[in-house]
């Protein structure tokens, strides 16, 4: 398919956080997967980034932020407090927001790690996550009411609980999800997704990515013209993601 | 000394071997009958004993360590591929030792699984450590890179006396400020070459923080063009009082390895030869080692199907699968991927998605395969790369590879058990020694 903006719809730009630190689980494919499916739409994506220290861009339509490692975390944490309060800005703005296990977990009240030293969240998300003894590590399908059934692969020791009015993505069927207690997975407020799963998440679950689009695309023009996207090789990944052991 | 365990271990394994069994029961065995054998058969080796681990690379450079002591005059035991674990150590020991469980060699070279690396250096103190890289790998096994880099730090820590560390892995590299008791080594690579060999850092959007590379390099890789390579060599072997070398000397070397990142093994192979045996090296014999160090399983072997070559490329991890894509060159040959996940092989296909697979834009992919051909076929969507069939099951797209290619070489991109089921699958066509 042509990548020229002759015939474009229009430019949608996605801000993907700290790609340096904060990409351990294929999170670039989610990225990936926004850019393709803006253009099989007849959009043209802009990918941009931001590292700390950098200024905060104005001009994005669209948002995503991934997992990392314990000490990629610590690396962004001051610059995430920096821009904290123009990412509540957005978020009651209904800005479109994709957040994969450590910005998911960074998006909360807090994170209190198993030596009890607690790290501070940015409070866009009502939910705080506890260190646990043991990772949860696995294959997960949870269904969800908005997207269908949610396929994906979790791997994180941090157990995440949701304030009492936040709504979680989706409940757990098979797996974990956000911690060993509750069955719930994921996080959903206004336009923000949020989620432990990777695998990626987006490429296997089009619903997911095509709702992140749309709320993009609404927000900057109006309304969202979207074609029909041949989803089969999704749809027997999915099938067959569902028949394996955890 | 416990003959009777010895004696038994064998009968086990000669057993297990005429059943077409696995390595790791005789192993199993003898661990329970005698807790201490291993131990006993590797004390007292003149060279002592030399651990290979990482996340990438093993085989390969434990097969050229190995040759490459063997070179210079030394008797040498080894582990066999598919048993780098502490059972399969003592597998492979039983089929050696005599039978008051004495090991007639001069030095045991280990390829090591990082997880049970650290199980075994608790029983042996190496006396050298060949530590590779720290790369995205079995996340679902190890959590993180990091608890990964602190496995490799174990190791570096139980070694008495010379680490050997690849100076361009900053993870690896940042271990020698641990290490007290034994002398660090670094082998490299020229600035040159440096951006084909991205470290885990490197893999995505973050191009530019090349690592500090003003580390003294006792092997440097300076030029590689095809099969041909040049190393870089520090003048005196490494002197255990530490004296730094000043000048270096280039050696040109023609490899029947194939691939840019086992001629990178290379360097890696050539440094641990050298701190192994020190002013006593021979250097001409060294390189004539090297220039005949054949691939090992699965590693860029190649067999012949209908007079056409057919190469088996085993991939494992993002940073593994870009290698093997930037190594072999795409164009006039068919492709095919098989992609399992199993326990061996990862469960988590996250890794799929931080490899681009531009390069096979312009041929396509022939046929994707493996118990997850769907996921494979999806992440190559998103690259716009052309699948011609999606098939999981491996014999039959394997018989529609071979029919629908007739005329061209082959090349198979196999995670480890796909790459076990498709050389079963090939055994019944061609010949193939296959490694159970
Ligand atoms: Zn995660």
């Amino acid at each position: 398919m042509p990548n020229g903006t002759a015939n474009s719809k229009g430019t949608i730009r996605v801000l993907q956080l700290y790609p340096r630190e904060m990409n351990i689980y294929g999170d670039w494919g989610n990225v990936l997967v926004l850019k393709q499916r803006l253009r099989w739409h007849g959009y043209t994506p802009e990918i941009l980034e931001h590292n700390a220290g950098d200024p905060f861009p104005s001009d994005v339509d669209l948002i995503i932020g991934g997992g990392g490692q314990d000490s990629g975390q610590l690396v962004i944490q001051d610059d995430l407090q920096t821009i904290a309060p123009t990412l509540r800005g957005l978020a009651e703005d209904d800005f479109p927001m994709l957040l994969i296990c450590g910005l998911y977990q960074l998006f909360g009240n807090f994170f209190r790690t198993h030596d009890g030293s607690v790290i501070p969240g940015i409070g866009v998300l009502d939910l705080e996550t506890h260190g646990g003894e043991k990772r949860l590590i696995g294959n997960v399908v949870a269904t969800s009411t908005e997207f269908g059934d949610v396929h994906g692969y979790e791997n994180h020791s941090g157990q995440t609980f949701l304030g009492p009015n936040l709504a979680p993505l989706a409940t757990v069927t098979k797996g974990e999800g956000n911690n060993a207690t509750d069955e719930h997975e994921g996080a959903r407020y206004r336009n923000i997704v949020a989620s432990y799963l990777h695998g990626s998440l987006l490429p296997k679950n089009p619903a997911i990515a095509d709702f992140l689009i749309r709320k993009a695309v609404e927000r900057k023009y109006g309304s969202f013209d979207p074609v029909v996207i041949d989803d089969s090789l999704a749809e027997a990944a999915r099938r067959h993601a569902a028949t394996r052991p955890r | 000394m416990n003959p009777l365990s010895v004696l038994v271990g064998k009968a086990v394994r000669r057993a297990s071997k005429l059943r077409g069994g696995g390595s790791a029961l005789p192993g199993l065995v003898v661990e329970r009958l005698d807790p201490g054998f291993m131990g006993r058969a590797l004390t007292g080796l003149t060279h002592g004993v030399v651990v290979v681990s990482g996340t990438n690379g093993k085989t390969t450079t434990t097969k050229m360590v190995v040759e490459l002591l063997q070179g210079q005059g030394l008797k040498v035991f080894t582990n066999r591929t598919g048993s780098n674990f502490t059972r399969g150590v003592a597998a492979a020991l039983l089929g050696e030792v005599d039978w008051r469980g004495r090991l007639d060699a001069d030095i045991a070279v280990l390829e090591l699984d990082e997880a049970h690396a650290v199980h075994f250096v608790r029983l042996v103190p190496p006396r050298y450590s060949l530590l590779l890289n720290v790369l995205r790998d079995q996340l679902d096994r190890f959590g993180e890179i990091d608890a990964t880099t602190r496995l490799l730090e174990t190791i570096a820590l139980a070694t008495t006396g010379t680490v050997i560390l690849n100076r361009e892995d900053p993870r690896v590299a940042g271990i020698a400020a641990s290490v007290t008791a034994a002398d660090v080594v670094y082998f490299g690579l020229d600035a040159s070459l440096r951006s084909t060999f991205p470290n885990d850092d490197e893999l995505r959007g973050a191009a530019g923080i090349a690592p500090a590379s003003a580390l003294p390099a006792d092997v440097v890789l300076e030029k590689v063009d095809g099969n041909s390579a040049v190393f870089l060599l520090s003048d005196a072997a490494p002197d255990p009082a530490g004296a730094e070398a000043v000048a270096s000397e280039s050696v040109h070397a023609d490899l029947r390895l194939r691939g840019v990142y086992n001629i990178f093994n290379a360097a890696a192979a050539l440094a641990t030869a050298r701190a192994v045996l020190g002013a006593a090296v021979v250097r001409d014999a060294l390189i004539a080692s090297l220039s005949a160090v054949e691939p090992a399983f699965g590693r860029g072997e190649s067999l012949v199907v209908d007079g056409q070559a057919l190469e088996l490329v085993l991939v494992k991890n993002p940073s593994g699968f870009r290698l093997g894509l930037k190594s072999f060159d795409p164009a006039g040959c068919a492709t095919m991927i098989a992609i399992n996940d199993n326990y061996a092989d990862g469960r988590d296909m996250s890794w799929l998605w931080d490899v681009d697979f531009d390069s096979l834009g312009l041929g396509g992919v022939e046929v994707v395969s493996g118990v997850r051909a769907y996921d494979m076929a999806l992440r190559l969507k998103y690259d716009d790369v052309p699948v011609r069939a999606v098939e999981p099951d491996l014999p039959a797209a394997l018989r529609e590879f071979i029919s629908g290619s007739k005329d061209s070489p082959k090349r198979i991109f196999c995670t480890y058990t796909a790459m076990l089921a498709v050389r079963r699958e090939l055994s019944k066509i061609t010949k193939v020694e296959v490694v159970s």
